[in-house]
């Protein structure tokens, strides 16, 4: 196999090509695309929007990609950023001082530990009732809505907090916090389940739940642990998602987050049918898909169109990775090959 | 589709269904090669032979499932060529599979006659459609209401209901694939009797089923197959228990002169060689029925039986992969009940599995995680092996097993069979078991492989460790065990020093469940549950 | 209730046996076993074995529900007892109802449709556009019916053909649509052509004071077709097939493939009709409309007792399902006091009582 086939066979050659189109793109349709300015000390310019309006999705899809990997799926995630969003807003309107660090300290810690307790209760469903994923969260999805404008008694809660919207849209020596942020997460999660053995764990029960029993392993505590993380991760996305607007908004907070999570972990390469997982696949398919919404912006188009555009990178990834096209590809080269061999053999 | 010109056959009445020269291959196996079968109307028909024989592509070959590289079929004298079972069951041969085929959501009247149903107004005609199955259904003297769901009856009226459903397209062949195997005796006579009555109005009946006693008793003519060939076509009742045994399991050919020496039950003198592990009244309903087995340290115990006996359904239970839900196990003196594989590899038992595919590797994995997996497991995620450490163990398993490719970086599904079972070998050796359950470990695989696999058990069991070995090929199992447990129809029937034994003393074991009798000298034991393993 | 409901009914009166079948069971139940003779015991295992059912056991406990919940409306609140309330569930809910005969469809083969909320919403735009620039009703409304049906079968090939999950398929689905709506416009459009609101205005009298709006007897015409074609057509039969066992349904040489194909057809016909009766019921288009209907219809299902995993429920029990809801809604607006979104977090609650009702009598099954 020569050396450019290897790279093309290799998963994340067409993510990373659908990045640098979509880069290509942008630097045709505003030449000023890459320019990075210094303004205050702190980094301003496309790129730096794109990391820092795409954290809270690579926060999320971080922690989707580990229960995906698992044959799961979480579908509550926006109803948990909404939940952890409401919660620490909630807090912080209630105290007589919502400008004190200790204040938002203690509100960042409630909504965090709230969405352990949301993360358990759905490894609860999948591991111990062995409830189909994707129905087992989609309870928490519906009835998480309602939580959250619980507590926020159906209003938005609009917070006047310094230390609390630094988490959204703060600069931490120069770079957007949110950033910050996200990469500490992805970091956290890369260096355990890489430099533990839970990467190999959960790969195996994604791959093979039979032949991991029988190896002896626990697939029901690594369950609680993925969709305890992936929560976390939602309530995280959901602090910086509130904090930027600085208010709680239980109907649009996180809406519609838990599909472009997932879409990100797709175009990442990671298949929804489980198994092999890459989180740096993740962070491609995170990006992929802000700066697509980002060149939908530049590009003129009305910015709220990007679902048409998603919709089509979801059915063609889709596509890509059918068995059928694989088939149907398959059996074309077999054909060029036999034909090639035949005028091999006339000749 | 076939180059082979179909023949007129001197018997005396002209066989419904005759293939001829089938040969069917799939990536890396020839499932089928050149096999010849055919079935008579009137008659009861048995295909026998052991796991991987091709059987079941054989006759899914002939319900047109699968599609034929080679061969003729003809039925009723004409040659078909079927591309579904669709067209195979239009054409008169239906099938009853093993696990029942049928929809246990929809009511027994639908379950009998959809896709053939009534019609009426342009939908469905219900009145008529329970008229005929309760027709039907009276026709093989079944009593049950064919209004009510399929999924209220038992796993034996569901059965005997697909057989109404086969029957009712008028078949010429009716294939029943394992139909007793979830019976009690009660439900085969009264399959039997059904089976009986279809016979008598002429339709060809194939009775698949691992039990001998009931192939004897139902059956007239059986053709036996072995590794996808055709050993022969044999009327049943000239035809020896014993001899059918002999060849279902066949003789190896190949001698593997550099193990010339056997295992012999001298090496373990009982008084210091400590009971590892015993068994008492372990079993499972279904599965295996109660039974006894003692295995001592450094002692290697042979299972031997045919597919079915309950060979791996006891195994399973001793691996913990299956919780038994009668008696025990006993530990180093520890009584315990094992519930899963986990608290087996605790006590430092491994079950390797004989569905290597889908139980053993985890394919998607490179062959240093599926080596270090089970010792990984076993120390918990937050107590990783070291990445270097890793790569001593694979390495030194790599080169101890000889594993081709040895890159440990390899995919494990991208090698051979052969190769998956070494890792998988060195995946339990791993976490240095006392016990080694070895379920078929040398099937589908090389012959040079399988010597290494041979050679290794023998050299882990002078080195002190228990291994229980499981083996279709009867001369494996003598040449590596000291001590040969013998199952038929769930029952351990013998329990033997390896001290004379003979292929044929075991086929005999196999096929009677006693030895004969100029060779009363070893055993003496019925297949019942309360009684076997007491001669040792 | 059952006898409403839309599967083959027993003949014989008698009850459906306890889920293990007829051999080796009957000590399981003690209690009931032994008194045989008492009509009590008998109605009690009668009861039990309905509850037992996977079959007849979710839509049996939402018949009860209902009748509970709108008896205790009934004391609780003053004029809750009235015709009218009741059929003011059906007005209000008209278009959910036909959202859940498609999702019906669809969740017996095992399948999901994550997309009906979005194509709910796009053919209130399309409606609403092309109304405002002067196309007839006439047109609009079978133009859409083909549209979302269309946009159905594109979904079913991709999930037959190409074996995308049909989570995933429905997702891509639910993305064009609301893209789409936004690509139309992105503020609400107002309908004023006279034809389209006169339907959406008008009444049909049932006397004693009380009335229905038409869309209500297009809601209940769905109903009455969907139930003949699940009940007494082979596609419908091959529908229930598919969810019992796809291979099993295969090999009885049932239409397979087409079927699965054409219940995604019919789940966007419905929701594209669901679309124009909830359109008659705003009189506009807005392109955030029916943000998580896909879920309450999902939810109408599962409480109207169709398994997730297919192959048992009924398109009466959706109905019962959506009138739950309703029911719960109008609970909650006669309660005053309670917030709407109590709905969100009752329907999330019912939704895993009965997912876990399901769990158990199939596990059982077992």
């Amino acid at each position: 196999m020569s050396g450019l086939a290897k790279v093309v066979s290799h998963r994340l050659f067409w993510p990373i090509v659908m990045l640098l189109v979509l880069f290509a793109i942008n630097l045709v349709a505003f030449p000023g695309f890459f320019t990075i300015t210094v303004r205050d000390g702190q980094l301003f310019g496309s790129l730096i929007d794109i990391l820092r309006n795409g954290a809270p999705t690579l926060i999320i899809a971080v922690g989707m990609t580990l229960v995906i990997a698992t044959r799961g799926i979480d579908l509550s995630v926006g109803a948990v950023a909404a939940i952890s969003g409401a919660v620490a807003c909630s807090i912080i309107l209630g105290s007589p001082e919502p400008g004190n660090l200790a204040t938002v300290a203690v509100a960042v810690a409630v909504a965090l530990l709230i969405s352990l307790v949301l993360g358990v209760w759905n490894g609860f469903l999948v591991a111990v009732l062995g409830i189909q994923p994707i129905i087992a969260t989609l309870i928490l999805m519906t009835a998480g809505r309602g939580v959250a404008m619980l507590i926020t008694e159906g209003q938005i809660l609009t917070v006047n907090s310094p230390p609390f919207k630094f988490l959204g849209s703060g600069f931490w020596f120069g770079v957007p916090v949110a950033v910050v942020i996200a990469a500490v997460v992805f970091g956290i999660a890369a260096l355990v389940t890489r430099r533990t053995a839970l990467g190999m764990l959960i790969e195996s029960v994604g791959i093979n739940p039979e032949a991991s029993r029988q190896a002896g392993l626990r697939a029901r505590g690594l369950l609680f642990a993925v969709y305890t993380f992936c929560a976390l991760c939602a309530a995280i996305a959901g602090l910086i998602l509130t904090a930027n607007t600085a208010a709680a908004d239980a109907n649009n907070t996180g809406l519609f987050i838990e599909l472009d999570a997932i879409l990100a972990v797709v175009i990442g390469g990671t298949s929804l049918a489980g198994g092999r997982y890459t989180l740096f696949g993740t962070l491609v398919g995170a990006l992929v898909i802000q700066t697509l919404v980002t060149t939908v912006y530049t590009v003129g188009i009305p910015p709220i169109a990007t679902m048409v555009f998603k919709a089509a990178v979801v059915t063609i990834v889709c596509l890509l990775q059918s068995p059928t096209t694989a088939a149907s590809i398959s059996g074309f080269r077999r054909r060029l090959a036999a034909r090639a061999g035949k005028g091999l053999a006339a000749s | 589709m076939s180059n082979v010109t179909s023949e007129n056959t001197a018997v005396p009445r002209s066989p419904v269904v005759e293939m001829r020269g089938i040969s069917i291959g799939f990536p890396g196996v020839k499932a089928l090669d050149g096999v010849d079968f055919r079935m008579f109307p009137g008659e009861v028909h048995s295909l026998m032979g052991e796991n991987g024989a091709g059987k079941s592509t054989l006759i899914k070959a002939l319900t047109g499932v699968y599609g034929i590289d080679a061969g003729t079929i003809t039925l009723s004298g004409a040659q078909v060529s079927f591309s579904g079972p669709a067209q195979a069951q239009a054409a008169g041969i239906s099938t009853v599979y093993q696990e029942v085929n049928l929809l246990p959501n929809l009511s027994v009247a639908e379950n009998i006659m959809l896709g053939r149903e009534p019609r009426r107004f342009g939908g469905i005609g219900w009145r008529a459609m329970r008229r005929r199955s309760a027709e039907l259904l009276a026709g093989l003297g079944l009593d049950v209401d064919p209004g009510s769901l399929l999924g209220d009856h038992s796993l034996a009226v569901q059965q005997l209901i697909a057989i109404a459903r086969a029957i009712d397209v008028n078949a010429k062949v009716l294939i029943l694939d394992e139909p007793t195997s979830s019976l009690d005796a009660d439900e085969v006579a009264e399959l039997f009797r059904v089976i009986r009555s279809l016979r008598d109005q002429d339709v060809a009946i194939l009775f698949v089923s691992h039990f001998l006693d009931q192939v004897y008793e139902i059956c007239d003519r059986l053709t036996v197959l072995r590794n996808g060939t055709l050993v022969g076509e044999y009327l049943v009742e000239e035809l020896l228990r014993i001899d059918l045994v002999q060849k279902m399991i066949g003789k190896e050919l190949t001698t593997l002169d550099d193990l010339e020496q056997r295992a012999h039950a001298v090496v373990v003198d009982e008084s210091d060689a400590a009971t590892f592990v015993s068994a008492s009244k372990l079993g499972r309903r279904g599965a295996i029925n109660p039974a006894d087995l003692p295995i001592a340290a450094g002692e290697v115990v042979g299972l031997a039986g045919l597919l079915g006996s309950g060979r791996t359904e006891f195994a399973r239970l001793l691996g913990g992969i299956d919780r038994a839900d009668t008696g025990e196990l006993t530990i180093r003196g520890e009584t315990v009940r094992l519930r899963t594989p986990r608290q087996a590899i605790a006590r430092r038992i491994a079950f390797s599995s004989e569905n290597r595919r889908d139980e053993g590797i985890v394919g998607d994995l490179t062959v240093r995680d599926n080596i270090v997996l089970a010792l990984q497991a076993d120390r918990g995620w937050f107590r990783p092996i070291p990445k270097k450490k890793q790569d001593e163990l694979a390495q030194s398993y790599i080169q101890a097993l000889n594993i081709r490719p040895g890159n440990p970086d390899a995919l494990v599904r991208n090698l051979s069979g052969g190769n998956q079972q070494k890792v998988l070998l060195a995946r339990w050796l791993a976490i240095a078991p006392r016990l080694l359950i070895l379920d078929e470990p040398t099937r589908g695989i090389d012959i040079g492989a399988k010597a290494e696999i041979q050679k290794l058990v023998f050299n882990l069991a002078e080195n002190g460790m228990s291994v229980l070995f499981i083996s279709a090929e009867l001369e494996e199992v003598l040449r590596l065990s000291h001590r040969v447990v013998v199952l038929r129809d769930r029952h351990v029937v013998a329990d033997l020093e390896n001290d004379g034994l003979t292929v044929d003393s075991l086929l005999t074991l196999i096929a009677d469940g006693r030895v004969a009798s100029d060779d009363e000298a070893l055993a003496e034991i019925e297949p019942t549950p309360t009684t076997q393993g007491g001669t040792r | 209730m059952t006898e409403l409901l839309d599967a083959p009914r027993r003949t014989d009166g008698r009850t459906p046996r306890p889920p293990h079948g007829p051999a080796g069971t009957g000590g399981r139940r003690p209690g009931w076993s032994g008194s045989s003779g008492s009509a009590l015991a008998r109605f009690g295992s009668a009861a039990l074995g309905l509850l037992t059912s996977p079959k007849y056991g979710p839509v049996t406990v939402t018949a009860v529900l209902f009748v509970a919940v709108f008896v205790v409306g009934g004391i609780r609140y003053r004029g809750f007892f009235s015709g009218q309330v009741f059929l003011n569930l059906f007005v209000d809910n008209a278009y959910l109802i036909v959202l859940a005969v498609g999702m019906t469809f669809v969740i017996l083969t095992g399948g999901i449709d994550l997309s009906v909320g979005a194509v709910v919403a796009l053919s209130g735009m399309i409606a609403a556009s092309l109304l405002q620039t002067g196309w007839s009703p006439a047109v609009v409304i079978p133009l859409i019916l083909v549209l979302t049906s269309v946009l159905g079968l594109l979904v079913g090939l991709m999930i037959h053909v190409f074996k995308v999950q049909p989570f995933i398929a429905t997702l891509a689905a639910m993305f064009l649509a609301r893209g789409l709506c936004y690509v139309i416009s992105q503020s609400s459009i107002s309908i004023v052509e006279p034809t389209f609101v006169q339907l959406a205005v008008s009444r049909i009298p049932l006397g004693g004071g009380l009335s229905v709006t038409p869309s209500v007897i297009i809601a209940l015409a769905v109903v009455a077709l969907a139930v003949w074609v699940l009940h007494a057509t082979r596609f419908g039969r091959t529908v229930y097939a598919i969810g019992g066992g796809e291979q099993s349904g295969l090999l009885m040489g049932l239409p397979v493939a087409r079927t699965k194909v054409l219940v995604y057809v019919i789940s966007g016909f419905c929701s594209g009709l669901a679309g124009v009766l909830f359109t008659f019921y705003t009189l506009s288009g807005y392109p955030l409309t029916a943000v998580g209907t896909e879920l309450d219809a999902i939810a109408a299902v599962v409480i109207g007792g169709t398994l997730l995993t297919g192959g048992y429920g009924f398109v009466l029990g959706s109905v019962l399902g959506v009138l739950v809801l309703g029911v719960i809604q109008t609970i909650i607006t006669f309660e005053g006091t309670l917030s709407s979104w109590w709905t969100k977090i009752f329907i999330g609650a019912l939704l895993l009582v009965f997912i876990i009702l399901q769990k158990v009598l199939t596990s059982r099954r077992r």
